[in-house]
C-alpha cells in the first residue's frame, strides 16, 4: 500500500476566522492526503505537540496578515528544536513581498498568497514530499 | 529496532509516532516491532467510543480525559475519522475539540482514517491500541465514526463501549435498533441541553429492556452535556463500574479473546490478500482467469478454487 502523506493543518493566532484553512484541507483531502485540522487560536507549542504525535510530512500554517509572521517562525524553530527538521512547513494568507525571504530563511519552504489554486499547493507537496 | 521498542516502552511520544506510522503503512520493521510490543500490553483500559456524526464524541472524550488526568490517569486517544473512497485522503477532525489537552504530556492523541476497510476499522487500530498501551497509557480511547461496520468492530477492540446518542434525532434510535443495539456497555444521550432528552432518554431504555430482558446486568443510560461538562462524572462512575465489573467477571477474559481473535483474522486475512494480490505470479494468473471468466469459459468458484488450491497444496 502506498503511503499516505500527513499533512497538520493548524490556525495559530488570535484572529478567529478559518475558512481559507479548511478550503485548503479540503482539497488537500481531495488529492489523497490525510489532513489532521487543529483549528483556531493554535500556539506554536501546539502546532509542534500535534505535529510529533501526528508523525506528519508537512504542517501547513494559515494567517491573515504578516502581523504573525513571528508564529511562523516560531513553529519553525521548535519544529528543529524538537528533532522534527524534516517535516516541511508551508504557509499561506497575506504576506507582504519583502518578508518571504525573511520566512524562507527561517524554513518556511513556501508560501501561498490568496487565491492561490489549490492544486499548485497540493502539486508542490506532492514534489517535496520524498518517500 | 530494537531501540524504537525500548523507547516506545519508556512512552517516547516521537518513538510512538514513528512506530504508529509504520504500522499504518505495513512496514515489515513494524510486524517485527510489534512481536516485541505485544508481551508489554495488556494493563491498558480500552474504552470505545461511537455515535452519529456530530453527537459530540470528541468533546466527550476531552472531558472525560480531563477527569482520569485529575486521577492521575495517563491517556491515549485514537480518534479514527472516514477515509475518502475517491481520493483514498481523508480529513481528520477530532482535534479542534480536544484544543485543551494539546499540552499535556499525559495525553497522546493520534488522528487514523479508515482507509477504506469496507468501512469498518483500519486494521492497524489493533496495533495502535498495543502500542498506546505498552507505551504506558492506562486509558485508551478508541472513538470511531457512527457509521457501518467501524462501530460494531469496536466492540471487539473496547473492553468498554459507549454508544452515543443525541435527542431528537430519530434516525440516531433507528441506527440502534439497526443492529448496534447489542455492542453498548453504557448509554449516553450527549446534548441534554436540547429539546426532547427525556423521550430520547426513555426511548433507549425501552429498547435497553428489550435486549436486556434475561440478562443480569442492565445496561446503564446516562444524558450529558458534553460541552458544559455537565453528567461526565457520572459517566465516568459508570465506566469504572463497567471495568470493575469486567474484572470481577469472567467478561474480561472474554472480551479480550474476542479482541485477539479479531486481530488475528485481521492479520491472516491482510497477509493472504497481499500474497494474493501483490505476488507477480498470482497477477497475471488472475488476470487471466477474469478473462476466462467475461468470456465464459471458466465460472468464478473454479477460478477460486484454482487460486486457492496453488496456495494450499
Ligand atoms: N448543545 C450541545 N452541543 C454539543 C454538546 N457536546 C458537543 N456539542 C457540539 O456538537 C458539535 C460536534 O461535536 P464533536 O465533539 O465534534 O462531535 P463528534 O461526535 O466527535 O463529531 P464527528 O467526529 O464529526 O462525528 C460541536 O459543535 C460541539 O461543540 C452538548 O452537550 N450540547
Ligand atoms: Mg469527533
Amino acid at each position: 500500500m502506498e503511503r499516505k502523506i500527513r499533512v497538520l493543518v493548524a490556525k495559530p493566532g488570535l484572529d478567529g476566522h478559518d475558512r481559507g484553512a479548511k478550503i485548503v484541507a479540503r482539497a488537500l483531502r481531495d488529492a489523497g492526503m490525510e489532513v489532521i485540522y487543529t483549528g483556531l487560536h493554535q500556539t506554536a507549542e501546539m502546532v509542534v505537540e500535534a505535529a510529533i504525535q501526528e508523525d506528519v510530512d508537512v504542517v501547513g500554517l494559515s494567517l491573515l496578515s504578516g502581523a504573525h509572521m513571528t508564529l511562523f517562525v516560531d513553529v519553525a524553530k521548535l519544529l528543529k528544536k524538537k528533532g522534527m527538521s524534516d517535516v516541511l512547513i508551508v504557509g499561506g494568507g497575506i504576506i507582504p513581498e519583502e518578508d518571504v525571504p525573511k520566512l524562507k530563511k527561517e524554513g518556511i519552504s513556501a508560501v501561498f498568497g490568496p487565491g492561490t489554486p489549490c492544486d499548485e499547493i497540493s502539486d508542490y507537496i506532492k514534489k517535496k514530499v520524498k518517500r | 529496532m530494537k531501540d524504537l521498542v525500548s523507547k516506545v516502552l519508556k512512552g517516547d511520544p516521537h518513538s510512538i509516532a514513528r512506530l504508529i506510522t509504520l504500522a499504518e503503512n505495513n512496514d515489515p520493521v513494524a510486524t517485527s516491532a510489534m512481536k516485541d510490543i505485544h508481551p508489554h500490553t495488556g494493563s491498558a483500559h480500552v474504552i470505545g467510543i461511537t455515535g452519529v456524526m456530530g453527537s459530540g464524541k470528541s468533546t466527550l472524550i476531552c472531558e472525560l480525559t480531563r477527569l482520569f488526568r485529575k486521577q492521575g490517569k495517563t491517556v491515549g486517544i485514537i480518534a479514527i475519522d472516514p477515509t475518502s473512497p475517491f481520493s483514498g485522503g481523508a480529513l481528520l477532525g477530532d482535534r479542534v475539540r480536544m484544543t485543551e489537552l494539546a499540552m499535556d504530556d499525559g495525553v497522546f492523541i493520534r488522528s487514523m482514517g479508515t482507509h477504506g476497510m469496507l468501512g469498518g476499522l483500519t486494521s492497524a487500530v489493533y496495533d495502535v491500541v498495543e502500542i498506546l498501551d505498552a507505551s504506558g497509557k492506562d486509558v485508551v480511547i478508541v472513538e470511531t465514526v457512527g457509521v457501518g461496520q467501524a462501530e460494531v468492530d469496536v466492540i471487539k477492540i473496547a473492553d468498554t463501549t459507549l454508544v452515543i446518542v443525541v435527542p431528537g434525532l430519530g434516525d440516531s434510535i433507528q441506527t440502534l435498533k439497526a443492529g448496534i443495539m447489542e455492542i453498548a456497555d453504557i448509554y449516553v444521550v450527549n446534548k441534554a441541553d436540547r429539546p426532547g432528552v427525556e423521550q430520547t432518554v426513555a426511548e433507549v431504555e425501552s429498547l435497553v429492556d428489550i435486549s436486556c430482558s434475561g440478562k443480569e446486568k442492565k445496561i446503564p443510560v446516562l444524558s450529558t452535556v458534553a460541552k458544559q461538562n455537565k453528567g461526565i462524572d457520572e459517566l465516568l462512575k459508570e465506566i469504572d463500574k463497567h471495568k470493575k465489573h469486567l474484572e470481577k467477571t469472567k467478561e474480561f477474559e472474554k472480551q479480550r479473546r474476542l479482541r485477539y481473535e479479531a486481530e488475528l483474522v485481521e492479520i491472516i486475512r491482510k497477509r493472504l490478500m497481499n500474497f494474493i494480490f501483490d505476488e507477480s505470479t498470482f497477477k497475471d494468473k488472475i488476470e487471466s482467469l477474469i478473462n476466462q471468466i467475461s468470456k465464459k469459459q471458466v465460472d468464478p468458484y473454479t477460478a477460486a478454487e484454482e487460486i486457492l488450491g496453488k496456495i494450499l497444496k
